[in-house]
């Protein structure tokens, strides 16, 4: 079910573009991509690791600004924005593991301590210079894949390959001890330990993976929108909706982040045809569906769509 | 030197500020002292109490420190029903469950604000805005100084309401012993339905006296989020001296904060104090259980 | 693998074309009567509301004007339709706002009000080659980045902050030279970082001394602390650079807390030259000097725009006359494009010798972008009216220099 699932993905999303010549629509595919991509480093941490964290604005912002300033001050070219920024990611989730998880913080404390650490960092960037303060980062308009700008086709295609890398990546983790080892921290962190793990190694090396990842996925959103500042950066916004994709779509799983992250744009995109252009609304229905999801269906949309499948009586599941 | 003459005023400022962080927080704090939950929509609540009074006065003209015998009881009937239907069914009893309840709630409440309310800055104009109590070494706005005095208040109220009534003494029960509690016939659902309307009430005394001294945006409640949970873990969770002097210590250090390192760091100051708790002393000063 | 028990039938199918409809592409162009799209771009919500609806209703009005004046001759009389967009008071809301203005099929863009929200929208319209001519937004680099789309009617920092500290200077020796001190309080975003950059290389300059710079968030409502640290510093002169319900709140928290300075002259002070201000908060206000946009009084269409203005109960705001003489601007470049091709427009804008419109700038002449004759007035509010002590031709009087002491 999963590897035809995947297929029909790759077939829609390669001819997406010449389905649609709309740029409303190729913007739309990538900010889902986008979403999907770094709702699946929250997903490694949070889903198949049990650890939620609700400032993963933290990596966001710091790969974003790792990027800017690397062009703005020091004139690199923007594709090294793209290890700098993995490198700042995981620079960042490391001492947030480090911090966290060395003095023990778990569940709800875990959550607030990297609520606080996005928002410190936000008043940070809001005081000091280098990150252009309240004003943000504006990096030059320059179009073309040599200063990573490709134009929104470019930029979709870009996405397309690193969400099928991270779905990859989280294949791959699901069937490694790593994986396996998150399992079991998620599932009792006590007994994992009795059992032989190394509970605070595996917990950092997921954070900082996690970190990475979103980290990039913060020097795509600058390269994309050419702009930053310290409320898009380290804001809750950002946070919020990169938690909220792999929940809705399924903690734990390797499509979960994909497939909420589509269901969320869309019902948000229906949402703004039906209730009008005003802000809000969207987020509106993704509390909501929060909640709801929280109510009937913890598993998210694949824990929903493989109870479907394996129905009695049924033919076996692919 | 130079400082130290406004040294005072800006801890005088502290006070006041502090006295409804300590507010905001003494709901938190009952809320989690009972129902062990970490309430994430406690911001956003207080900022809907804040529109509540923000639109009494505007459309029915109604003083924000009158209104209070209005929002308080509605907020109450508020904070009970969410918990009682929507908190209590949704988390099957799991704990992160309930964290990301309370986010999604946080997350519609601002929301709707925001789509209903738009997000500009409301403040109110009463006669009292900007009158100034003068102390000799310092000038208080009016409308701060009766927010301090009034926190005070209501904090002995609540005070009051837990050590010394039959409701109180039920709460109390289920905080120190939920299985216990039931077992001699309390109501357990409803005894945590009433702590957290108990909890959301507070919060609508707080936006009253709030609302003359500051503004109301949707996003006003983030603010407030960490603020408050500061102060719980700071005071100690479900302890209400900690609450209320936490309270003011955080506000006196988010004013000297402002003065000294400048407007933009002022609030750092608190989050960093937020983390160490979090890492070295989670049980904060006065660390204890609804004593 | 079955689908489980997935139904694939009629209903689906049309439950799901329809669903698809409505997610269709936006912006289905039907038949219509010949109109040229603007787009009114201004932060009508969050923080900056006040100024952003204030300056799209200017836009409006102009509109009205142009099309009940014939609309545009040289297209067969075609109409101007606005296209209404809300930055939200933020950049990225902004730059989105012109992608979506571009697919909406905008000729031009005319807005964004705010510096910050600038910089981003005219980047984003230079992707598209869309003409956009920036209202107000003061900063800068809005024109010195070579985007050729872009042109700004009003004053930048540099031009304003000349004729702000010209004029400090003239004002402060015909007193005697009382002012030495200076402490400059702005708000974070591009426009007031970009004034107290520039403000604390000018002033030394000029022989006065930055005791210091105190910058705040939109919005901010408290401002005890910074009072505080201007009571405790003394300085002789007070500048504020912010937006409209801060610089009222500073304004009113100094006189509140009794703050003896000698005087307050604002650069692109919010409120400091805003009838809205004055009315509200009268003592607050007075002596107030400001160095702000203002419209031409000598010329009678201004006269008449503000009767208008003020009829609809709306306050005469520099937001409101700037953004309605950039419709104006636009309009004539419209013409004399003869058409709604953007680069023709954007041509025409590089040509205009505009003098139609009601800013005391003289015809327009645009040199990179920023229109060569545009400069700000200095004002002063005396005695509950706002009084116009610079340029001298048709300047009221003398400035009242320093504030008399003892009042508050």
């Amino acid at each position: 079910m999963r590897n035809a699932a995947l297929g029909a993905f790759l077939v829609a999303a390669l001819a997406l573009p010449f389905v649609t010549g709309s740029e409303f629509w190729i913007k739309f595919a990538f900010t889902t991509l986008l979403f999907a991509f770094m709702g699946q480093a929250w997903n490694i941490l949070g889903g198949y690791g049990g650890q939620f964290s609700f400032g993963h604005a933290l990596f966001f912002g710091t790969g974003a600004y790792a990027a800017a300033v690397a062009q703005n001050s020091f004139g690199l070219n923007a594709w090294l924005g793209l290890p700098l920024g993995a490198a700042a990611g995981g620079a960042a989730g490391w001492a947030a593991g480090y911090l966290s998880f060395r003095y023990g913080l778990k569940g709800s404390y875990f959550a607030l301590v990297t609520l606080a650490f996005a928002e410190v960092f936000r008043i940070l960037a809001n005081a000091v210079d280098f990150t252009g303060a309240g004003v943000g980062l504006f990096v030059k308009l320059q179009p073309g894949w040599a200063d990573l700008q490709p134009g929104y086709v470019g930029f979709y295609y870009l996405l397309v390959a690193l969400v099928l890398a991270s779905v990859w990546l989280a294949w791959r983790i699901e069937n490694s001890r790593f994986g396996a080892q998150l399992t079991a921290i998620r599932e009792n962190e006590a007994a994992a330990a009795a059992l032989g793990v190394d509970a605070y190694a595996v917990k950092v090396r997921a954070i900082a993976l996690s970190g990475a990842m979103t980290g990039i996925g913060g020097v795509i959103y600058v390269q994309f929108y050419l702009y930053i500042d310290p409320g898009i950066a380290y804001g809750p916004g950002v946070s919020v909706e990169i938690l909220l994709v792999s929940i809705i779509g399924g903690m734990g799983t390797v499509l979960g982040p994909l497939l909420g992250s589509t269901v969320l744009h869309a019902a948000s995109e229906l949402a703004r045809r039906v209730m009008g252009d005003a802000p809000g609304i969207h987020l509106v229905f993704y509390g909501v569906l929060l909640v709801l999801m929280v109510r009937f269906m913890p598993d998210g949309l694949i824990g929903l769509l493989k109870r479907r499948a394996s129905r009695p009586a049924e033919a076996p599941r692919a | 030197m130079l400082e130290f003459q406004i040294f005072l005023p800006a801890v005088v400022n502290g006070l006041t500020l502090g006295a409804v962080y300590a507010l905001v927080a003494l709901g938190l704090t009952l809320i989690y002292g009972v129902l062990h939950i970490i309430n994430f929509a406690h911001g956003s609540l207080l900022m809907a109490a804040l529109y509540a009074a923000f639109f009494l006065k505007d459309g029915l003209g109604i003083d924000p420190y009158l209104a209070m015998p209005l929002l308080v009881p509605a907020f109450f009937a508020a904070g009970y029903a969410l918990q009682r239907w929507v908190i209590g069914k949704a988390s099957h009893g799991k704990d992160q469950n309930v964290l990301l309840v309370t986010l999604g709630i946080s997350i519609v409440v601002e929301n709707l604000a925001l789509y209903f309310f738009r997000a500009d800055t409301r403040t109110v104009e009463t006669p009292l805005s900007y009158e100034m109590l003068d102390l000799g070494f310092a000038l208080v706005p009016w409308p701060r100084a009766i927010g301090f005095f009034a926190a005070l208040l209501v904090a002995v109220v609540l005070w009051w309401t837990i050590e010394r009534t039959d409701l109180g003494r039920a709460i109390r029960a289920v905080a120190k012993e939920r299985q216990g509690a039931r077992l001699v016939g309390i109501d357990v659902d409803h005894v945590f339905a009433m702590s957290f309307g108990i909890g959301t009430a507070v919060l609508g005394a707080a936006a009253c006296l709030l609302l003359p001294s500051f503004y109301v945006t949707p996003g006003v409640g983030n603010v407030f989020v960490l603020v408050a949970f500061t102060v719980v873990v700071l005071g100690g969770m479900g302890s209400f001296t900690g609450a209320l002097v936490g309270g003011l210590a955080i506000g006196v250090t988010e004013s000297l904060g402002g003065l000294f390192l400048g407007q933009a760091l002022g609030q750092l100051g608190i989050f960093l104090i937020f983390i160490l708790l979090l890492l070295f002393r989670p049980t904060g000063l006065f660390g204890s259980r609804l004593a | 693998m079955k689908l489980a028990d997935k139904k694939i039938d009629r209903r689906t199918v049309l439950a799901g074309a329809a669903a698809i409809g409505a997610l269709a592409a936006p912006g289905i162009a039907g038949a219509q009567a010949p109109t040229v799209k603007v787009g009114v771009l201004h932060p009508v919500t969050g923080p900056l509301a006040f100024s952003g609806n204030q300056a799209r209703q200017g836009a409006l009005l102009a509109i009205e004007d142009v099309n009940a004046a014939g609309g545009i001759k040289s297209m067969g009389g075609a109409r101007l339709e606005a296209l209404l967009a809300d930055a939200q008071s933020r950049p990225d809301v902004g730059a989105a706002e012109v992608d979506k203005l571009h697919e909406a099929g905008a000729a031009a863009i005319v807005g964004p009000f705010a510096s910050g929200i600038a910089l981003a929208t005219t980047q984003a319209a230079a992707r598209h080659n869309l003409p956009h001519i920036v209202d107000v937004g003061v900063v800068d680099q809005i024109v010195t980045r070579g985007l050729t789309n872009t042109f700004r009617f009003g004053p930048g920092v540099a031009t304003i902050v000349d004729t702000a500290l010209e004029n400090l200077v003239r004002i402060n020796d015909q007193a005697g030279k009382p002012a030495k001190t200076v402490m400059i309080i702005h708000e974070e975003s591009a426009f007031g970082t970009g004034m107290a950059t520039t403000l604390n290389t000018r002033l030394p300059q000029l022989g006065f001394e930055v005791m210091e710079t105190i910058k705040h968030a939109n919005p901010t409502r408290d401002f005890a602390n910074i009072v505080l640290r201007v009571q405790a510093r003394r300085p002789d002169l007070i500048i504020p650079s912010n937006y409209y319900d801060e610089y009222v709140l500073f304004a009113r928290a100094l006189q509140q807390n009794r703050v003896q300075a000698k005087g307050i002259y604002s650069i692109l002070g919010g409120g400091a030259s805003s009838y809205r201000f004055v009315k509200e908060f009268p003592q607050a206000a007075e002596y107030v000097m400001d160095c702000n946009h203002w419209f031409d009084p000598r010329k009678a269409a201004s006269l008449r725009l503000k009767e208008r203005v003020e009829a609809k109960n709306l306050f005469f705001t520099y937001e409101v006359f700037l953004a309605y003489s950039c419709i104006l601007l636009l309009a004539d470049a419209i013409e004399r494009a003869r058409g709604a091709d953007r680069a023709a427009i954007t041509a025409a804008l590089a040509s205009s010798t505009f003098a139609d419109h009601i800013m005391p700038y003289g015809p327009t002449r645009f040199v990179n972008g920023q229109n060569q004759g545009a400069r700000p007035v200095v004002t002063q509010v005396l005695q509950r009216d706002i009084k116009l002590i610079y340029p001298l031709e048709f300047a009221s009087g003398n400035a009242v220099f320093p504030r008399p002491q003892g009042r508050t």
